[in-house]
Order: C-alpha cells, then sequence, then structure tokens
C-alpha cells in the first residue's frame, strides 16, 4: 500500500507542491509577523513572535499527519478501490499502520521546506528547543494519527459526505490546542476541554523551553497519557465502524 | 470426501425490511465453473460480497476452501481473487503499477515475471505504461481479469467478467479462464447475464431470484428441466414465472 501512494505522488508533481504549500505559507504569513513584532516591540514582542513561529511549525506536525492519513483513506474511496483492497488478505490494521507511513513520508516531505525557510528567512530555529523536540513531534503525530481514524470512521459511517473533514476538524481544534497562547487565555470552562487534549500539553511545554529553559515533564506525561487513551478509543471507534460498514456493505459503494 | 471450495448454508441478508438473500444454500466442488445467474437485484453481487466477507451475513454460514469466513476470511482470502466491472483499479496508477500493488498486497513470488507473463495471455503488453483510468471499458476489464489471476487463486469470483467487452475480445477472455481452469483446478464462481458464456463455461448453474435459489443443475439439466434450447430461454421462464406452467418449481 505504501508503494501504490509512492507511485501516485511520484508521476504527480502538483501532488508534491501541495504537500509544502500551506506549511510554508502558514510559517511565512507567521513569520512577517514576528518579524514585524521584533521591528516593533524589542526582545520581548521577538519572544512573542518566536512562540507564535514555533507553534505554527509545530501544529503542522499534527495537521499534517491528520490529513495524510484521511487523504491516504480518501485516495481509495475517490477511486473506488475499496472493494478491491478489502477482499485482498490486507488486514484492516495493515491498511492503517501504511496510511500512517504514508502520512509520515507526506508530512517529512512537507513541513521540511517550512522548517528551512524559518531559518533562513526569520532566523527561527526549532531545534534549538533540543532533544525534547523529537517527543514534542512524536506526540504531536500520534494525536494527528488518532484524530485521522476518528475521520476515516466518519467516513466508513456517512460516506464521502463526511470527506471535508479530512481537511477541517483538525483546525477547529486550534483555538483549544494553546498553539498561539497558553491555556489560562481560555475562559475557565474551556480549559477542561483544552487539557484534554494532548496538543495543548505540548505548546505548554514548548513555551515552557522557549521562556524558562525549562522542560516540563509534567506536561510532556501528560499528552503521552492523553494520546494513549485517545489512540485506544479512536481505534475502538474505528474497529467497530469498520465493523459496521461489513454489515451495511458500505465497502463496495462507499465512493459513489 | 472432497472439499467444497464454497459451502453456503442458510445465507440470509437483510437491509431494515429488505431481504436480500433469503436463506440460500449452495456447495460449489473443487475445481468446478458455476453460474449465479438472475436478473437485476435477484440478490448475485450480495451473494458474492458475503463470500468474499466484505458484507457480513445476517444468518448463515460462508465456508470458503474450508475456512469459515466469520472468523479466518484472511486464510481465504489469500487464496482467492475477485474481479467486477463495478470495483474500480486506482485510476491514475500505470497499468503495471496497479498489478504490482497487488501483487505485492498478495506477496506473489517473481512478481515482474507473473505480470509479464499475464500481460502477454491478455495482450495488454501495450497498456502496461499507460494510466488505468485512460483506458477503454474493454480494457479495463482486461486489466481487472489480470488483477483477479494475478495470485494464481484457488478460487476466482468473477463478476460479469465479459462485460463491456467486443465478441472477440470476450472470446478471448472465456478461452483464457477455461485454459487457466484447466491448468490450475481453480474455481470459479461466475456472476454473468452473457448466457451463451454460462453454457460455455459453467459445470453447473444456481439461478437466483429475489434473493432465493429456485433452480439448479448442470446448463443441460435446466435445458432438458425447462424443454429449452437456450439457456436464455430457461432465464426468461424463471424471470416471467413460466415455470410453474411447465411443472417447475418457481
Amino acid at each position: 500500500m505504501i508503494y501504490r501512494h509512492l507511485a501516485l505522488y511520484r508521476r504527480s508533481w502538483p501532488r508534491l507542491a501541495e504537500l509544502a504549500y500551506w506549511p510554508v505559507l502558514q510559517t511565512s504569513i507567521w513569520g512577517f509577523t514576528s518579524t514585524f513584532l521584533l521591528a516593533r516591540g524589542g526582545s520581548a514582542a521577538a519572544a512573542v513572535g518566536g512562540m507564535l513561529l514555533g507553534g505554527v511549525l509545530l501544529w503542522e506536525f499534527a495537521l499534517r499527519s491528520q490529513m495524510g492519513v484521511a487523504v491516504a483513506f480518501l485516495e481509495e474511496l475517490w477511486s473506488r478501490n475499496l472493494g478491491h483492497v478489502f477482499v485482498s488478505p490486507l488486514r484492516p490494521w495493515e491498511l492503517v499502520a501504511a496510511m500512517i507511513s504514508v502520512s509520515t513520508l507526506r508530512l517529512t516531505i512537507g513541513v521540511t521546506p517550512a522548517i528551512l525557510l524559518s531559518y533562513l528567512l526569520y532566523a527561527f530555529n526549532l531545534f534549538t528547543l533540543g532533544p525534547v523536540l523529537v517527543l514534542f513531534v512524536a506526540n504531536l503525530m500520534i494525536m494527528g494519527w488518532w484524530v485521522a481514524l476518528g475521520v476515516v470512521s466518519l467516513i466508513l459511517r456517512h460516506g464521502a459526505g463526511a470527506e471535508s473533514l479530512a481537511w477541517s476538524v483538525l483546525f477547529g481544534l486550534t483555538p483549544f490546542s494553546a498553539v498561539f497562547y497558553p491555556v489560562s487565555a481560555l475562559p475557565a470552562w474551556l480549559r477542561p476541554v483544552s487539557l484534554a487534549l494532548p496538543s495543548s500539553h505540548v505548546f505548554e511545554g514548548m513555551r515552557a523551553v522557549m521562556q524558562l529553559g525549562v522542560i516540563r515533564w509534567d506536561h510532556l506525561a501528560a499528552a503521552a497519557a492523553l494520546n494513549v487513551v485517545w489512540m485506544a478509543a479512536a481505534t475502538l471507534v474505528f474497529a467497530r465502524q469498520f465493523r459496521v460498514a461489513r454489515e451495511r456493505g458500505a465497502l463496495l459503494v462507499i465512493g459513489e | 470426501m472432497a472439499m467444497d471450495a464454497i459451502r453456503v448454508a442458510g445465507l440470509t441478508k437483510r437491509y431494515g425490511e429488505t431481504l436480500a438473500v433469503d436463506g440460500v444454500a449452495f456447495a460449489v466442488p473443487m475445481g468446478a465453473t458455476v453460474g449465479l445467474l438472475g436478473g437485476n437485484g435477484a440478490g448475485k453481487t450480495t451473494t458474492i460480497a458475503m463470500l468474499l466477507g466484505l458484507l457480513i451475513p445476517s444468518a448463515g454460514s460462508v465456508h470458503v476452501l474450508g475456512h469459515d469466513m466469520a472468523r479466518d476470511r484472511f486464510a481465504a482470502l489469500a487464496r482467492m481473487n475477485f474481479s467486477s466491472p463495478y470495483v474500480a483499479l486506482p485510476h491514475r496508477l500505470s497499468v503495471a503499477e496497479n498489478l504490482r500493488v497487488y501483487g505485492h498486497l498478495y506477496n506473489v513470488p517473481e512478481l515482474d515475471g507473473r505480470i509479464a507473463a499475464l500481460a502477454s495471455e491478455l495482450e495488454i503488453e501495450a497498456l502496461l505504461d499507460r494510466p488505468a483510468g485512460e483506458l477503454s471499458a474493454g480494457q479495463k476489464t482486461r486489466v481487472a481479469l489480470a488483477k483477479s489471476l494475478i495470485n494464481r487463486p484457488d478460487l476466482l469470483l468473477l463478476d460479469e467478467p465479459t462485460a463491456s467487452l467486443d465478441p472477440d475480445s470476450g472470446d478471448m477472455m472465456r478461452s483464457l479462464l477455461e485454459r487457466y481452469r484447466a491448468e490450475s483446478g481453480c474455481t470459479i464462481l461466475l456472476a454473468s447475464h452473457n448466457m451463451s458464456e454460462v453454457e460455455r463455461l459453467c459445470t453447473h448453474v444456481l439461478m437466483m431470484k429475489k434473493g432465493r435459489i429456485v433452480d439448479r443443475g448442470s446448463p443441460d439439466e435446466l435445458l432438458g428441466r425447462y424443454g429449452r434450447e437456450t439457456l436464455e430461454d430457461v432465464f426468461l421462464d424463471i424471470a416471467r414465472n413460466r415455470g410453474a406452467s411447465l411443472g417447475v418449481p418457481a
């Protein structure tokens, strides 16, 4: 299944370019914003600008991971190929593993130019976060995967009508994910919602490193634990919806 | 006693109030070619989908190549394959890439050689580098058949395998299926509206109507029972409820 997607991207440069388009665009917008803040507000504003850029770049890891998995599934749906895939010996978990692998390749191709751009144009080096960056990225990617499993489950349940969620659902979680501001900036009644998301803990941890130079292991542990819980829940929902799709005969007609 | 390739008992599929398949029971011996005939909505595609594990039955059991499809379908799926004009192949991939994808999924050894051999047999060598989405309907049917033979299946489920083919290409496909069956001992279950195809290929026929098997037998037995010269006339007798007047259960 990984070969199937590699073959697809190999023969389509617009698809390859599209992978990097949004991460580069986002980085450009927030990079110029940071530059503007630096020019007007001095070092304090520059620190805020740096956190904005860091937030943008890290959030792309979650966004692209989620979209990568969901779009890999949609490719099968658009080509009305699910019937062939699911009468092969490929197990559903193998399909999910392949989609995650494809998503990771897409992410690498998409985010690398944005990271380079932020360094070359805006002198922002994401790697100054240190080795803990690996843990931040891993948690955000895992969050992207379980959100994508939820989206795929909805597509299995509601068909192509739910496909727009593949692009929109994680953007909807951005306000609650503390990407650009701390959880404390949210109204008190919204904070529990925010703290139930692994991303909020990752971005609180990112700001702690950038502002104070400390690693907040408590936030990292919370992010990892929440990812385990959400991933388990998403897996159960996916397994359930896959079975329902087999009961309804949706695997043959889902793309129509 | 030889194992049946397919053994189905009490197979039922209900969608709400609609009974798509109603307590169907049949067995397909190893090496046989069986035709599944019936009008539109008779339940053929639903039955095939349940045999493939794509659809979970409301009741009944399906055993394929000795495996219970409710519990152990992946062991059977590795040894079977399927072709239908209603299920497409990724249209942006070339024909060769498509065959390679499915070769990998079925873990086919010496895949490049297998693809070359199938391309030669099905006369699709010139199509290998073309995107599947740019092929004519007849070319797509041949490529779909190549995909269905990629893993040298022990059981082949074919839903209208020669749909969209001109008479010459259709004849070539039927010859290929006959040759493949003779060489491999493969079992074939064939849903088709082409009665001459069924008469030529099938050793046994199951006639479906309104989700039930209403008659069965070899083509010669059915022709004799209905006093007809072609299976098409038998099909029409069943579709138009003329079997009862001939003393045949409808």
